[in-house]
């Protein structure tokens, strides 16, 4: 008797696409997917554990190997955390570095995702282009922090050190080319006809399933939610700059990609006007006046920003000890991994890569 | 110059001819040697072309491409192939032994017996066969069984998946490539590739025929799973589909009979289309050869544009452009082409 039988494939850990070390088992009728399951802790390193054994300092370089392509927002996101338990207001001069250098991470970020995404669909041109543009960037990252990626540049309080002068003339040259790389990814992947029939239609993430599972980020919003804590709930100094927050109309993987695109021609206006109002500021110092001993109050603080991925919450339990009690870390990553599965039933092997590229996880957040 | 290879070809022949034995022997001789110039050319310009390919990418990419080892980096292959020589050769277990080995020394055969037919240069067919647009289309799809042989004994579910995808790609666009080659067929009368060419004297039959080349052209790029078209390896998806468990000198046979492949598709291109070694604008001081060789070269830029450039479709729009688009273009091209022929021939053209 003839009879089909389900084909169980193993995508991962090493495999080319699942952007880490991601498992996923596929379940497979010929080449259409049945069912996904995501296997997730290969790169589990204990981060929220870990953090109850260093003093409130020494978490920040943790949280630089969370989402380790947007570094900056990471540390922004776990330096206010303990700021609003402590309540240390920072000088202003620092909210404009914060807000300068976490968007120049977010582009990074956002460059990262565009580009894998082309190599994802097999265009290997389109991973360059931005790769190229996310370089200029770790060049500015190297002069203010001295490292490309895990930056611990944010200090509670403020952060490590000014901007240094060789930085000004790099990002002034950065922002007057950035508009013009990104009509060239525009050109090369947006425009592209074989990848708009890759993507249009794809892995559709409705509104309220979004919504439901508490996706965010470009995910989310290319679903067509409008919800950016930028906006929303705009924390540190992002009331005073004037961006949009795009959104897309079907919720598919090209909607999700397009926003990122925008986004980071949206970060790049930032970026503008905070340059702009930090060089009308007198110079002053960076940081507030903490004492050299951390000791948070008795309590607990819930703090979470727009991350690259999506909303970045920082949860920290202080016990009145120099060390934190607990952290305990929202992971926009881990959390949109959820509709992998539904996302993914009934379309092609080919379209797995393309739905996982366009949620943009990264790895070392998922895991934590 | 124009004739150099055909000299030098009958010099060797009136050499052995000295020796007088009989002609079968020298039929042999002169078969054995033409064979091996072939198979040098073709392996030094699988070479190069893997260079050449890395460079282009460089160009295209805003970056430089190899340029360590040897003079620009003329090197780096023949120091990838040593390398890749010198590799252990990986046989995973629960694989079928005898096909396994067997897949990679195949697969340069039916682009080297194709290669037999094509005229390099005027009178510079190895076996001018009458049939030598039939001899192609049907060998070069034999290439297909390798790469299934090579995806089932690997015993590996990657490389079945690629195993499946190149059957469902060779099936769909080996149709549209038959047809559009009949159009060319239809107007010459002939089957014989020398033929072909020579009916190009005065219009080159892309001019004639720009559908067809065009879907052949399109059908060409999947002949040789390159990108839009690489599904059958699609590193991102199937990480290299039926190569994956190639080690060592397996994969490199794969990879270089990827070029081969793409300088067939594209010689076959310049003698259909591009009048092969026919000179344009009456340019005759550069010899036919060598004009065959530009065209070539051009096609095969295309190819590595197109590669660089575009991403890779999902394996039902493949089938389906195939199927939907392609097939019925080459059906409506042979009809008008057909109409074409007997209404200019009454015409008295």
């Amino acid at each position: 008797m003839l009879r089909t039988e389900e084909f169980t494939l193993n995508m991962g850990p090493q495999h080319p696409a699942t952007h880490g070390v991601l498992r996923l088992i596929l379940h497979l009728d010929g080449e259409t997917i049945v069912k996904v399951e995501p296997v997730v802790g290969y790169l589990h390193r204990g981060i929220e554990k870990l953090a109850e054994a260093r003093t409130y300092t020494q978490v920040i370089p943790y949280t630089d190997r969370l989402d380790y392509l947007a570094a900056m927002l990471n540390n922004l996101g776990y330096v206010q955390a303990v700021e609003k338990l402590m309540g240390i207001e920072i000088p202003e001069r620092a909210e404009y570095i914060r807000i300068i250098v976490s968007e120049m991470s977010r582009i990074a970020s956002h460059c990262i995702a565009v580009g894998t995404y082309a190599l994802d669909l097999g265009g290997f041109t389109g991973f360059m282009y931005p790769f190229r543009e996310r370089e200029k960037l770790m060049d500015m990252f190297e002069m203010i922090s001295g490292s490309r990626m895990t930056h611990s540049y944010m200090r509670i309080g403020g952060v490590a050190a000014d901007l240094p002068e060789e930085f000004y003339p790099a990002i002034k040259k950065f922002l007057k080319e950035f508009p013009s790389c990104v009509d060239e990814y525009d050109g090369l992947i947006t425009g592209n006809e074989i990848f708009q029939a890759r993507t249009k239609g794809v892995g559709v993430l409705s509104q309220e399933k979004a919504v439901q599972y508490s996706i965010s980020g470009p995910t989310l919003r290319g679903s067509g939610v409008n919800y950016d804590l930028r906006k929303a709930r705009p924390y540190g100094i992002y009331d005073r700059f004037d961006f949009e927050v795009p959104v897309g109309e079907k919720g598919d993987c090209f909607d999700r990609y397009y926003c990122r695109i925008q986004e980071m021609r949206q970060s790049h206006r930032i970026i503008e006007q905070a340059l702009e109002q930090l060089e009308e500021l007198p110079g002053g110092p960076v940081m507030a006046k903490v004492p050299k001993v951390l000791k948070p109050p008795k309590g607990e603080v819930y703090h979470e920003i727009e991350g690259a991925k999506g909303i970045l919450g920082y949860y920290v339990v202080s016990d009145g000890t120099t060390k934190p009690y607990r952290v305990h870390i929202r992971r926009p990553s881990f959390i949109n991994l959820d509709l992998l599965d539904e996302m993914c039933r009934g379309w092609k092997i080919a379209d797995v890569v393309a739905i996982l590229g366009s949620i943009d996880i990264v790895l070392g957040e998922v895991d934590c | 110059m124009e004739n150099i290879f055909v000299n030098i070809s009958g010099s060797i022949r009136e050499l052995i001819g000295v020796l007088g034995l009989p002609p079968l022997f020298n039929e042999a001789v002169m078969i054995t040697v033409k064979v091996t110039g072939i198979l040098l050319f073709i392996v030094l310009n699988a070479l190069w072309l893997v260079y050449m390919e890395r460079k282009v990418a460089g160009y295209i990419q805003c970056r430089y491409g190899p340029n360590r080892v040897g003079p620009k980096g003329l090197l780096q292959t023949a120091a990838d192939i040593s390398k890749l020589i010198s590799k252990e050769i990986i046989i995973p277990s629960g694989a079928d032994k005898i096909l396994f080995l067997l897949a990679p020394v195949l697969i340069f055969t039916p682009p080297l017996m194709v290669f037999m037919v094509v005229p390099f240069g005027q009178n510079m067919a190895a076996v001018d066969l009458n049939i030598g647009v039939f001899y192609f289309l049907a060998v070069a799809s034999l290439s297909t069984v390798i790469f299934w042989i090579a995806g089932w004994a690997s015993n590996n579910k990657y490389s079945l998946l690629g195993g499946m995808r190149v059957v469902a790609q060779m099936i769909s666009y080996e149709l549209p490539m038959v047809l559009a080659v009949l159009g060319v067929v239809m107007i010459t009368g002939t089957l014989n590739m020398s033929d072909i060419v020579r009916a190009q004297e005065n219009l080159w039959f892309i001019f004639a025929q720009p559908v067809a080349f065009l879907i052949y052209f399109i059908a060409g790029v999947a002949e040789c799973n390159r990108v839009p078209f690489d599904l059958t390896e699609g590193e991102s998806e199937i990480v290299a589909g039926p190569f994956t468990e190639y080690s060592g000198m397996g994969f490199a046979l794969f990879f270089l009979a990827e070029y081969t492949n793409v300088m067939l598709v594209s010689f076959m291109a310049a003698t259909l289309f591009l009048g092969g070694w026919l000179a344009p604008f009456g340019l005759t001081i550069i010899p036919g050869w060598a004009w065959m060789l530009i065209k070539v070269y051009i096609m095969i830029f295309l190819f590595m544009w197109l590669r660089w450039t575009y991403p890779r479709v999902r394996v039902d729009q493949l089938m389906g452009f195939g199927w939907k688009v392609l097939v019925p273009l080459s059906l409506a091209n042979i009809f008008i082409t057909g109409v074409a022929i007997k209404v200019l021939d009454k015409m008295g053209w």
